[in-house]
């Protein structure tokens, strides 16, 4: 095994358990191959092979627990996500030299169980885009095809998987940025609930809309790194008191009496012919495992993408102020006064797509425009929320495509910001709502790139989402089907 | 093109949000901004008379704990990571144009 396209982490804890081979050596394999096969991937930003050979040695001195089923295992982890000691950049120059002095609470977490780190994966500047394109440290390709995006913004983190270079990464998705590279990389990607993961250490974009989530080869795999990462944090004042169960006890359950809905307006115009076939495929899939597939409508569902863009820009304009150049990161120290400073640090330090961000959620804040902008787009979503309610009277989840098209190529969509906008109109219901909701590869296009079925839960029932998956994964096999890479 | 947003207007919120840009700049962002505000305006479609907001969904309202100190010894490491720093302080350019009080 010199990668892991043909593992899971349960065949990987059972290797280790019956020490086939030391966490070291897993570990450094791990960063051989990761090494060679970024030279054209670029998954990373960071390699962190002293470190991750450092932990591996101590997780072997330790032993591994058979119940710990995530120790020694190599993984990725999105660098807008702090990690204690280990350089962390969010793609952006301005965090070119930050390195944290605490750790995220998922990477806490994760810690606890004795996982390696093995570095720090690619994404779009701040997580703004679909395409890691806007990061700063050059673009990441498809694992299935080098001239193809690998999505945004978590796309380094799901070609780090589909590629092999780890069995699981973690992502954020503000508004698709799970779901949507795990589609083109055909991939698991789940953005939980809401509230269901800490968001302490996550570097903020949109404070109502972030979270953090796993990317994996497989649902189980996905079910139990959620396991480790839930939780209420009393640093994050908006994560849920609630208990989590384990998500992998009922995941193999099956569909049987399943109620589904199939909102009309994600298989409606501007959907791909390719993408249209393949979701009405798993469709009479799930029908034919028992479960009753309905269709329903989502009116407000264009109207998402809308106030997202109001919504998520604010909050990020708000957020994004902390970075002035005083306390740490990148600071432009060539004028003379401590506001040409701040000025300077900022347009050296900031790329293009999030200083459009800023400007959008600058202006939709300002005096005069708060009411017509911001306000009407908190109110929509509200009317978009009452929709998703409406449909979850009647129904356990609902179904549809991730994306609207297969993954692009690299280049194609940087002249327009509004058709790049598009590719999340899917996805971005799902953030505004809080919902939960996980895409698995269905399939493929005439150019063999994954198509993605997006599966959403109600609020905190990610074990619905994951059971319907699984099903879904037992009956079609397709996470068996590996990237070959190079065209 | 949409008159949404002018140049001045354009200009008032890169000063708000403290960032600089030349005038080939500007009107592009004025002319993209522009663009995505005509997306935006789709949303008087939709009749929100009476509709509350949404600004988060999470049901937590107030969340409390004990005011304990907890994980603080951390300053040096903290003063580490500033761009510039004296005396164990954080050091900024002159808020005035008027030099460099320490120098």
């Amino acid at each position: 095994m010199s990668d892991f396209v043909n593992e899971t982490i349960e065949s990987v804890h059972k290797a280790l358990v019956q020490k086939e081979f030391s966490v070291t050596e897993l570990t450094q394999r791990a960063l051989d191959f990761t090494e060679k096969r970024d030279q054209d991937l670029n998954a990373f930003i960071t390699l962190d092979k002293d470190g991750a050979i450092k932990q591996a040695e101590e997780i072997d001195n330790k032993g591994i627990d058979d119940d710990n089923i995530l120790a020694g295992i190599p993984m990725g982890m999105k660098d807008n996500i702090v990690t204690k000691g280990l350089l962390t950049t969010s793609a952006s120059k301005i965090l070119s030299n930050f390195t944290p002095i605490y750790d995220a609470t998922v990477v806490e977490k994760l810690k606890a169980q004795g996982v390696v780190i093995l570095g720090k994966t690619n994404l779009d500047e701040f997580a703004m885009g679909g395409s890691t394109e806007t990061s700063y440290y050059g673009v990441t390709k498809n694992a299935w095809d080098n001239t193809k995006v690998p999505g945004g913004s978590s796309g380094g983190s799901a070609a780090s998987v589909a590629s092999g270079e780890v069995l699981y990464s973690l992502g954020s998705d503000t508004g698709g940025s799970i779901r949507q590279p795990a589609a083109y990389n055909g991939i698991v990607g789940l953005k939980p609930t809401y509230g269901r993961v800490s968001r302490w250490g996550l570097i903020a974009f949109g404070s109502s809309l972030d979270q953090i989530g796993p990317l994996t080869r497989t649902v189980k795999d996905n079910a139990l790194v959620l396991n480790a990462i839930a939780g209420v944090d009393n640093k994050d004042t908006t994560s849920a008191n609630l208990e989590v169960p384990d998500y992998t006890k009922n995941i193999e359950n099956g569909v049987a009496n399943l109620r589904i809905a199939v909102p009309k307006e994600f298989l409606a115009e501007g959907i791909d012919p390719e993408v249209k076939n393949t979701i009405n495929l798993a469709i009479e899939q799930f029908k034919s495992l028992g479960a009753i597939v309905e269709e329903v409508s989502i009116p407000h569902t264009k109207y998402g993408i809308a106030a997202y863009y109001i919504l998520g820009s604010s909050e990020a304009s708000s957020n994004l102020q902390r970075f002035d150049g005083v306390r740490y990161g990148f600071s432009d120290r060539t004028g003379k006064t401590l506001e040409e400073m701040y000025q300077n640090t900022r347009t050296e330090g900031f790329g293009e797509e999030v200083k459009r961000r800023i400007m959008l959620g600058t202006f939709a804040l300002s005096a005069g425009f708060y009411d017509a902008y911001f306000k009407k787009a908190a109110q929509v979503r509200t009317i978009l929320i009452n929709d998703f309610n409406k449909i979850f009277e009647n129904f356990d989840i609902i179904i549809g495509p991730t994306a609207p098209t297969p993954a692009f190529a690299l280049g194609s969509e940087n002249a327009d910001p509004k058709t790049m906008y598009m590719n999340d109109v899917l996805t971005i219901p799902v953030n505004l709502a809080g919902l939960p909701g996980l895409s698995i590869n269905a399939g493929f296009s005439s150019e063999h790139l994954p198509i993605g079925l997006q599966i959403i839960g109600k609020a905190f029932d990610e074990a619905t989402v994951y059971k319907a998956a699984f099903a879904f994964e037992r009956a079609t096999q397709l996470f068996k089907q590996i990237p070959g890479g190079q065209k | 093109m949409s008159e949404v947003l002018s140049k001045d207007e354009a200009k008032h919120v890169a000063s708000l949000a403290k960032l600089n840009f030349t005038e080939e700049q500007l009107d592009k962002m004025v002319s993209q901004l522009s663009n995505i505000l005509d997306l935006v305006d789709t949303l008087n479609e939709v009749d929100t008379n009476g509709v509350e907001a949404t600004y988060s969904v999470s049901n937590n309202v107030n969340v409390l704990r004990e005011d304990m100190a907890d994980n603080w010894q951390q300053k040096d490491q903290l003063i580490n990571n500033a761009p510039e720093s004296k005396d164990g302080l954080i050091k900024v350019p002159a808020i005035l144009d008027g030099g460099d009080i320490n120098e």
